[in-house]
């Protein structure tokens, strides 16, 4: 009778209590309730929103109401459009405002890694703008920008006549120039303490080293902090590309994207929310995500093949370095 | 290279260098120095004095006093705070349970699930904002806080990132041992894991915490109800119109919602830099 017992516990079959507490009860239980809420969310307000951007993207339709399918026409209005494409003429003065960006950071980031005196307070009061909630931006830039107050005033302290002066944010000619700067006024610290950051981590002993040597300041800059923080530097190169076709904070909290600084954003927001032009929206949204998931794609194109170590621990400029040597030698083998 | 001409070098390298700091610095703080002068001044000041000419008093709260009851900032504040709560809470719970099961456990699915989160960090919230609008709708979560919470909790991807990346530097042997000693897969992450998480929940929640604070798109088109769910981002928008043109207040209303953020950014400086170097390096 004894012996039946253990046999019988012997074999596999556990109670649904036991399987639940096996390890592998354990984990699956885990794996589904830790999952099913973020899941849910994810599917809600990013992949239900993005199928459904196809499926507008089709018809003539409001938010509410009757909905007429198109076909691809709202996708041929994206291109032919002049207000829509020409807006995406708009990015290339953000795209000059990111590039100027990240030379100014690299340069700031590169000072301010060594001691320099008043370090954390420079750091700081660069940094700071990025804090700043982005309507409350609006509001500072168009003091700051109207007629004859703050930079007018300040143009004038440096000898500058106020007749000569455009209005900042109505001029055509320099608007977007303006709204673009905004925006290296605002991202630069957050760029700057990025790089900041990689700087901290490349090997202090090549500095060190480089000291012992009597390297200059600028060859240390070239030969050690550069190559040690290249990969960041070109993530956020290609990154800017698309930042700067999906600018809208800028034009959208200063100017609302009149005197023609509505760029593809400001337009798409304007013509979903406010015309309700919900159809030709959508298919401006897909016409941008396909953009940036290209860019993307091109991006991690790039780190793969030119900056991270492959299989065998070499680097792309390394795996060069050893070709044209084993070239020189006229070595077929490699 | 002789000696007085290095030193030369190194004299002019720093004045250049000092020169471009303050330069920067100087345009870094122009446009919020601006504001401040602007906010201590009398209507009448205001509108008689240059805007760069400091104020006469500066201990003129008026404008302070006036924006904080027109504003309804005491409301702003209120509301502001319930998100923050909420939406910190929520999403350390989530992120970090999350990153928790795609770093521990090995399912089929794992690589995709990762991927799906993946994608959506590379799309734009605005681009979103197109279709979401007809979601919140439908869910008829629009007008309400708790799903302007939900919709915050649902976009969240940094959060995420940041867990994954401290979870990697967690060594597997603490969960092996701990199971070893008899404890269960939740007492594992309850008991051992999430004490260990504490920087990554610091840096998640100033990170999120300010990008919660000072988010304004979403909270303007899902909080229509002005008077009964502004937040602090939101009452600024009282000053548009009518009011659009009387920047002693408006200055004044910046500068109150500016203050929160100036707060935690000098308490907190240091995490705030690390947080930002660490979230940087996803995908």
């Amino acid at each position: 009778m004894k012996s039946e017992r253990s046999v019988k516990s012997l074999r596999p079959k556990l109670s649904i209590k036991q399987q639940i507490m096996s390890m592998r009860g354990q984990r699956i239980i885990i794996t589904v309730a830790f999952m099913l809420v973020p899941l849910l969310l994810l599917f809600l307000f990013t992949y239900l929103p993005f199928f459904k951007m196809g499926q507008f993207s089709l018809y003539e339709m409001r938010y509410i109401g009757k909905r007429t399918f198109v076909g691809l026409q709202n996708y041929a209005d994206v291109f032919s459009r002049n207000d829509v494409f020409g807006s995406l003429k708009l990015s290339l003065y953000y795209l000059a405002a990111s590039f100027i960006q990240l030379a100014l950071a690299l340069y700031l980031a590169a000072t301010l890694s060594f001691k320099v005196k008043g370090g954390a307070f420079f750091k700081g009061t660069i940094f700071f703008p990025y804090l700043v909630c982005g309507i409350a931006i609006g509001f500072i830039f168009k003091f700051f920008f109207t007629r004859g107050f703050v930079l007018d005033t300040v143009l004038g302290y440096l000898g500058a006549n106020l007749e000569i002066l455009p209005y900042w944010l109505r001029d055509t000619g320099v608007n977007n120039i303006m709204l673009a700067a905004t925006s290296i006024w605002r991202y630069l610290g957050q760029n700057m303490v990025l790089f900041i950051g990689a700087i901290m981590s490349v090997d202090p002993s090549l500095y060190e080293a480089a000291n012992i040597d009597g390297a200059s300041g600028w060859n240390k800059f070239r030969h050690i902090t550069l190559p040690g923080i290249q990969s960041i530097v070109v993530l956020n190169m290609i990154l800017s590309i698309s930042g700067s076709i999906s600018a809208f904070e800028p034009p959208f909290v200063i100017t609302n994207g009149t005197f023609g600084t509505a760029t593809y954003f400001v337009m798409m927001n304007s013509l979903a929310h406010e015309k309700q032009k919900v159809g030709l929206a959508s298919a401006m949204a897909v016409v941008l995500m396909l953009i940036i998931v290209l860019v993307t794609l091109f991006q991690r194109f790039v780190s793969s093949t030119f900056l991270e170590e492959d299989k065998n621990g070499y680097t792309f400029s390394e795996r060069r370095a050893m070709k044209k040597r084993a070239d020189a030698r006229g070595g077929r083998g490699v | 290279m002789t000696n007085t001409e290095a030193i030369l070098r190194s004299v002019s390298w720093n004045l250049t260098k000092y020169f471009s700091l303050i330069l920067v610095s100087f345009t870094a703080l122009l446009p919020l120095v601006s504001i401040v002068i602007t906010a201590f001044k009398t209507p009448e000041e205001y509108r008689t004095t240059n805007v760069m000419t400091p104020p006469q008093s500066w201990l003129n709260f008026e404008n302070f006093t006036f924006v904080w009851e027109k504003a309804g900032m005491g409301l702003a504040f209120f509301n502001s705070g319930v998100v923050l709560v909420a939406v910190l809470c929520g999403s350390i719970m989530i992120s970090s349970m999350l990153a928790f099961v795609l770093n521990r456990i090995k399912f089929p699915g794992n690589g995709l699930v990762r991927n799906l989160f993946l994608f959506a960090s590379l799309v734009p919230a605005v681009a979103m904002q197109v279709t979401v609008y007809q979601i919140m709708y439908t869910l008829n979560l629009i007008n309400s806080l708790s799903g302007y919470i939900i919709l915050l909790l649902g976009t969240d991807v940094i959060s995420i990132y940041i867990f994954m990346q401290f979870f990697e530097n967690l060594p597997v042997s603490l969960d092996e041992s701990a199971i070893l000693d008899g404890c269960t897969l939740f007492g594992v992450f309850f008991k051992i894991l999430l004490p260990l998480l504490k920087p990554a929940i610091i840096t998640c929640m100033i990170l999120k915490g300010v990008s919660t604070y000072n988010e304004y798109y979403m909270a303007n088109m899902y909080l229509q109800d002005k008077t009964r769910l502004q937040v602090v981002s939101t009452s600024l928008y009282t000053f548009t119109g009518p009011m659009g043109n009387q920047y002693n207040y408006i200055c004044a209303g910046v500068l109150v919602t500016m203050i929160p953020a100036l707060i935690i950014f000098i308490l907190c400086q240091k995490q705030i830099y690390s947080g930002l170097a660490q979230g940087a390096v996803k995908g």
